[in-house]
């Protein structure tokens, strides 16, 4: 069906209005609590997203009725157990646009993605190959690289940003070179909010034949994903920043990459046969699942998905861009205020600090007034550094913030100015 | 829960006009005070005259609770002996942990300032950085004096802010 005219013609306010977020809001049983007696203003998604009742209630269910261990048991407890664990599979395999369920890894979050692929495809580098991140990297994006150098005697390289905290694409591009072999980098950056050109970054890095491994922490819940119209080769993240349960997460690769490369931990569920003469791998995706899984948690990432669906991504999306210009406005008014990235793309994320009141105070009082944002250095010291910041406060925003909560937090960050000026 | 409690007037003064803020040079002992957790950083460098404090300064950057709880220490700990100083940490530790109603310390002057801190368990690391960085300098300077050298080694030494 074709929208009137008028729909089509309409500034993203009216799109917004649509939007019922006290509907959704009403889904998220944190959210009616309050904080010394205050309303809560939730505003550090970012760092872990709230559950929604349809994931407490889908882990609830599973506890009560379906749990025992998977791909083992012939009796029909364990049956059940692994059809909703493959299930779960299956629905965040629909969820990214995979291929096949066989390219989707469970692991424990983003963290632990990015360690497999750092320890297992990683020991074909030697002395001269290169990796590539960006400055903006979080640590779970530079550490496990450092490691592999250290292993292999690769080179580790760091493509600059500038003082928007915008990347440099075109170092980015110079950096890439015959020995790059792979390029790692995040999709939306958790300190600065920066939206990478995934794209044209990964038809840059195919151009030198690098491989290439997006860190989608930050992007996963805020847009639609397909991964194979991306064209990375890895693409990672964390159910906890998805509305879902902690502990579980996703490594997504290239099937014919994934069969390649040697497993990473040993034990259980990964292997075919196990003898003293040695031992035969599991099929794909077990292969790299050694041990008993998260089963619950994967099942409520499951819930998580499906639940997100019912509203709509695309419709969150809209509504938290919505919310990031308005509250970028109005932190714009707070006197003595400083953005920490302000790039033309942003997702629903701003840093920053307020002259004279150190992030540290800020995030006390701002608790003292029910707004619960994030002050640190957001796992991305090099970023700290680069703008010349020990930490900053960072507010960040999923699919229940509202504009109460933007509300509250200016109001605070009023009286932080008051109680230190 | 009064934000006033842990932000009182003589924090707020203190971060602004932190007292001996600066750097010793030359001086007997010193020692870097960092918190990882949430990147505060200071160094503090002492002179010594036997085991008594015969100055101190301290700088670096940190949240007002860090500031303004080195600069209290140094002015509280200026002509104590090591002794003396154990014993006002044990009192001002004893005050940043205590249960939320548990009375006001005494005996602490101006350091009592820094008991709102009970509230805000998250911050207790911070008001403690300085008192670590302290000792630090102060173990260094017993290490360095029991070795070759007689405690002339005043490259300062890390310490971390654990609790
Ligand atoms: C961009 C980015 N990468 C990686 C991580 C690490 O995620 P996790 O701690 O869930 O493994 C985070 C979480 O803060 C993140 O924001």
């Amino acid at each position: 069906m074709t929208p009137p005219a008028s729909a089509l013609a309409s500034p993203p306010a009216a799109a917004h209005a649509a939007y019922d977020v006290a509907r959704v809001r009403s889904q998220f049983p944190v959210l009616a609590t309050t904080v010394r007696g205050k309303r809560l203003a939730f505003l550090d998604t970012a760092a872990s997203a709230q559950r929604p009742l349809a994931v407490i209630e889908a882990v609830d269910h599973y506890e009560r009725t379906s749990h025992a261990n998977v791909h083992r048991g012939v009796y029909q407890l364990s049956q059940k157990a692994t059809d909703a664990f493959e299930g779960a599979r299956e629905k965040l395999r629909r969820f990214i646009g995979a291929a096949s369920s066989r390219e989707l890894i469970f692991t424990r979050g983003t963290t632990e993605s990015i360690n497999l692929v750092a320890q297992s495809w990683g020991q074909r580098l030697g002395p001269g190959d290169e990796i590539l991140i960006t400055w903006m990297e979080h640590h779970a994006n530079i550490v496990p690289w450092q490691m592999l150098c250290a292993r292999t005697g690769a080179t580790l390289k760091v493509a600059p940003i500038d003082r928007r905290g915008e990347l440099d694409l075109e170092a980015f591009r110079a950096l890439l070179t015959p020995r790059t072999r792979i390029a790692s980098f995040i999709q939306i950056s958790n300190a600065l909010g920066t939206v990478l050109p995934v794209r044209e970054m990964i038809a840059a890095a195919k151009a030198v034949g690098a491989l290439t491994l997006v860190d989608g922490a930050q992007a996963i819940s805020h847009q639609r994903i397909d991964v194979q119209s991306l064209g990375c080769d890895f693409y990672v993240f964390s159910g906890h920043k998805l509305y879902g349960p902690t502990g579980i997460g996703v490594l997504w690769g290239r099937e014919a990459l994934l069969r390649e490369m040697p497993p990473w931990q040993g034990g259980g569920d990964m292997i075919r046969t196990v003898s003293f003469s040695g031992s035969t791998w599991n099929e794909l995706p077990w292969k790299f699942e050694a041990g008993t899984p998260n089963i619950s948690g994967a099942i409520g990432l499951g819930a998580a998905v499906d639940w997100l669906e019912t509203i709509g991504i695309d419709a969150v999306q809209a509504h938290e861009q919505s919310l990031l210009t308005q509250a970028t406005a109005a932190l714009r008014e707070i006197p003595g205020m400083r953005l920490i990235g302000e790039a033309a793309d942003k997702g629903p994320v701003i840093s920053f600090v307020l002259e004279g009141v150190h992030p540290h105070d800020l995030g006390t009082i701002l608790d003292a007034e029910g707004v619960a944002v994030r002050a640190g250095h957001h796992c991305a010291m090099p970023v700290m550094e680069f703008f010349d910041v020990p930490a900053t406060a960072r507010a960040s925003f999923g699919c229940y913030s509202d504009e109460a909560d933007i509300a509250q937090l200016v109001a605070a960050l009023r009286h932080a100015h008051e109680v230190f000026n | 829960m009064d934000l006033k409690d842990l932000y009182r007037d003589v924090i707020l003064d203190h971060n602004k006009r932190p007292r001996n803020f600066g750097r010793l040079d030359p001086c007997d002992t010193a020692a870097d005070g960092y918190n990882p957790l949430c990147g505060d950083q200071l160094t503090v460098t002492l002179r010594l005259e036997g085991d008594r404090v015969e100055d101190i300064r301290f700088e670096g950057r940190g949240c007002a609770i860090s500031t303004a709880s080195a600069s209290l220490m140094t002015e509280a700990v200026k002509g104590m002996d090591e002794a003396a100083i154990q014993a006002l940490y044990g009192r001002v530790h004893e005050a940043l942990t205590a249960a939320a109603d548990a009375p006001p310390p005494e005996g602490l002057g101006k350091l009592a300032a820094l008991a709102g801190v009970r509230e805000f368990p998250a911050r207790v690391k911070c008001a403690s950085l300085s008192w670590h960085t302290l000792n630090a300098a102060l173990a260094h300077r017993a290490q360095n004096a029991a070795g070759p050298g007689g405690g002339l080694d005043p490259t300062p030494i890390a310490a971390v802010s654990t609790e």
